[in-house]
């Protein structure tokens, strides 16, 4: 792969130049978190940790109408809106590449792909907190599913090209950009060590497929399963979850029906439910079994790694501490401490 | 960089269709023949799929379900569905007029892996409502007799009304070629001539060449453990013995997640499992 070098100093004019690919949208401090917002480069936070929602909401919005129903006949409808997405972590360009090889599978999802090809994902370079554990996952280095990577170097960036688009983006304004030279190769060494080292949180997934499958009846799930709130969160957080509910919804005003489809939760209780009321997954510990499975052992044994990404977000979202971390260290029977543990102890 | 991938026809986009035809099975389950409008369609649709697949069939402002294919392949030009009204799409659906439009997406899911089913004695056990995706792999094989080895067809419903299909079967019944038997649970009317009793009873006529055997069974959740054990008791091998599943869908394309089991999603990974994948995969049944 191609790399060059980016002076700082040059950084806004260079994302600036990129307007002409579309709306500028970025990580921007938001309260004590951060959010991908359209806004100008300038405002931008390059150290950025994780944003709450991930960057998924742009291949698959929220809620959008896929089609609409007029007069008896059916048409497709997407807004489709070209983007420039600048700052996705190593993690989150990981999170789409599942998106990318689950969406594009069996049947191609025409919506999410005409999506991705109408935006430009640039990569950032990122020091890990408190609740990064990407090297655990694999999920720390990159090296396709951007078109643009960036490493910030403190002075300099070096500049991955990952591909034909990305390559178009920096044609224009080539004169920004600088051979890498002995020196910088250095420095990157030294910023990889420092980075590699910075990790705080270990989180190893091995052996996970086998020991969820043992504990497939330990009363944990149910000690969980209590503790749960089935408010969705872990879902509509984790940049890797994929499902999504259909609905009919009647608009009055332009007389017509449009088919939507939303972010949907395997934790709701109405996610297993048939008509007549029966239900496949009644109990919420059986539910949070469900996600946890999906991604520690039914991701792994049809894709090789599990369906997680060490971003973290889950950690800091769930409210009542159920979370990769604390499902892995009950799991493995080890402390927790989370505040069911303690009920567990009451209840025994 | 990933793989560019090519965009396609748009999957979630419905047919349109209409129902031809249309007459109550029992008093809550109806059979609906349904139609694709767009004449080039209508033989290509109708006459590739597989039986134990499914549609997914759309009323606008209502929603979309899945629902089993319950007409064969064989027989192409219409699609035929069995329904039973328990939910806000099907009750609507039987407020619907012959002629009427309905939208269909499909068909989806693996079906009957019928190529390896070649050669076998075929052993059907239907159990109420499950009898719909068994009906399609049934009047499949009938129709390519020769393909198959001894033909046993056991049916059990709760009451001679309650029987869905009943005059066909009656029909089937006088032919030589195939085992066809029914049973009822109870007789309240004194009527019913054949067997009483559970659908499992039934298992006393069946001869097959157990090793050689495809075993079928669709019905309530409760039948399935009664009916695999006799199959075991049979001798059938666990990777013969096929059961069709239910679930919620949306999508019906492996995406929206809700038929989700283990690392299975019914709707492409099914609906049509062995004994040897429920087994491995837990809370498939």
């Amino acid at each position: 792969m191609r790399v060059l070098k980016l002076k700082k100093g040059d950084f806004v004019l260079f994302l600036k130049s990129l307007k002409r690919f579309g709306e500028l949208w970025g990580p921007v401090k938001k309260g004590d978190s951060y959010v991908y917002a359209r806004a100008e480069p300038e405002n931008f936070d390059l150290k950025a940790i994780r944003t709450i929602i991930p960057a998924k909401k742009f291949f698959l919005p929220k809620k959008s109408t896929i089609l609409k129903f007029k007069n008896g006949e059916w048409r497709e409808h997407q807004e489709v809106v070209n983007r420039v997405i600048f700052g996705l972590h190593p993690c989150e360009i990981h999170a789409l590449n599942i998106y990318h090889k689950f969406y594009s599978r069996l049947y191609p999802d025409t919506y999410y792909l005409k999506n991705r090809e109408a935006n430009l994902i640039i990569g950032l370079s990122c020091i890990p907190d408190d609740k990064c554990f990407c090297a655990n996952t694999r999920t720390s280095v990159v090296d396709e599913g951007f078109d643009l990577f960036l490493t910030d170097l403190g002075d300099k960036f070096l500049v991955w090209i990952g591909s034909p688009k990305g390559e178009t983006a920096i044609r224009h304004v080539g004169h920004l950009f600088e051979t890498v030279t002995a020196e910088d190769i250095e420095d990157y060494i030294t910023w990889r060590k420092e980075r590699d080292e910075a990790f705080q949180l270990k989180i190893p997934l091995e052996g996970m497929p086998e020991i969820v499958s043992f504990s497939y009846e330990s009363s944990i799930w149910d000690v969980m399963g209590e503790a749960c709130l089935s408010c969705g969160t872990c879902t509509m957080v984790c940049p890797t979850c994929t499902c999504f509910d259909i609905q009919d919804e009647y608009d009055i005003k332009a007389e017509e029906m449009n088919r939507e489809r939303l972010w949907y939760s395997c934790v709701y209780r109405e996610y297993s439910m048939v008509a007549g009321g029966h239900n496949f997954r009644e109990a919420r510990s059986e539910r949070l079994k469900l996600w946890y499975t999906h991604k520690l052992v039914g991701f792994m044994s049809k894709y090789g790694s599990p369906a997680c990404v060490g971003c973290g977000r889950c950690i800091v979202s769930c409210p009542v501490e159920i979370n990769i971390l604390t499902v892995v260290k009950a799991l493995k029977k080890e402390k927790t401490g989370a505040f069911w543990e303690r009920m567990e102890v009451k209840n025994a | 960089m990933l793989e560019a991938k090519k965009i396609n026809k748009n999957p979630y986009m419905p047919e349109k269709a209409r129902i031809v035809r249309k007459y109550d099975l029992t008093e809550d389950v109806r059979f609906f023949q349904i139609r694709i409008i767009n004449p080039d369609l209508v033989l290509p649709l109708t006459s590739s799929y597989k039986p134990g697949q499914f549609m997914m069939l759309s009323i606008p402002n209502v929603g979309e379900a899945p629902f089993s294919i319950t007409s064969t392949p064989s027989r192409p030009g219409v699609f035929e569905f069995c329904i039973r009204k328990v939910g806000k799409l099907t009750t609507k659906l039987f407020e619907l007029k012959e002629n009427s439009v309905v939208w269909l997406r499909g068909p989806f899911g693996n079906g009957f892996p019928v190529e390896q089913m070649v050669g076998k004695d075929l052993l059907f056990v239907a159990g109420g409502l499950g009898v719909a995706p068994l009906r399609s792999l049934l009047l499949y094989a009938l129709d390519n007799r020769e393909l198959f080895g001894k033909i046993f067809y056991l049916h059990g419903a709760r009451t001679p009304k309650d029987m869905l299909f009943r005059e066909e079967f009656f029909r089937l019944k006088e032919r030589d070629d195939f085992e066809c038997y029914l049973s009822v649970d109870s007789d309240p009317l004194g009527v019913w001539p054949f067997d009483i009793g559970v659908v499992t009873d039934l298992f006393k006529y069946v001869k097959v060449n157990a090793a050689n055997t495809a075993a079928v069974v669709c019905g309530p959740p409760v039948m399935y453990k009664f009916v695999v054990n006799k199959f075991l008791e049979l001798g059938v091998p666990d990777n013969q013995i096929f059961m069709t599943l239910e679930r919620k869908m949306k999508c019906g394309m492996g995406k929206c997640g809700q038929c989700v089991v283990g690392h299975k999603y019914v709707c492409v990974d099914g609906p049509v499992f062995t004994l040897w994948d429920v087994k491995n995969i837990r809370g498939l049944i």
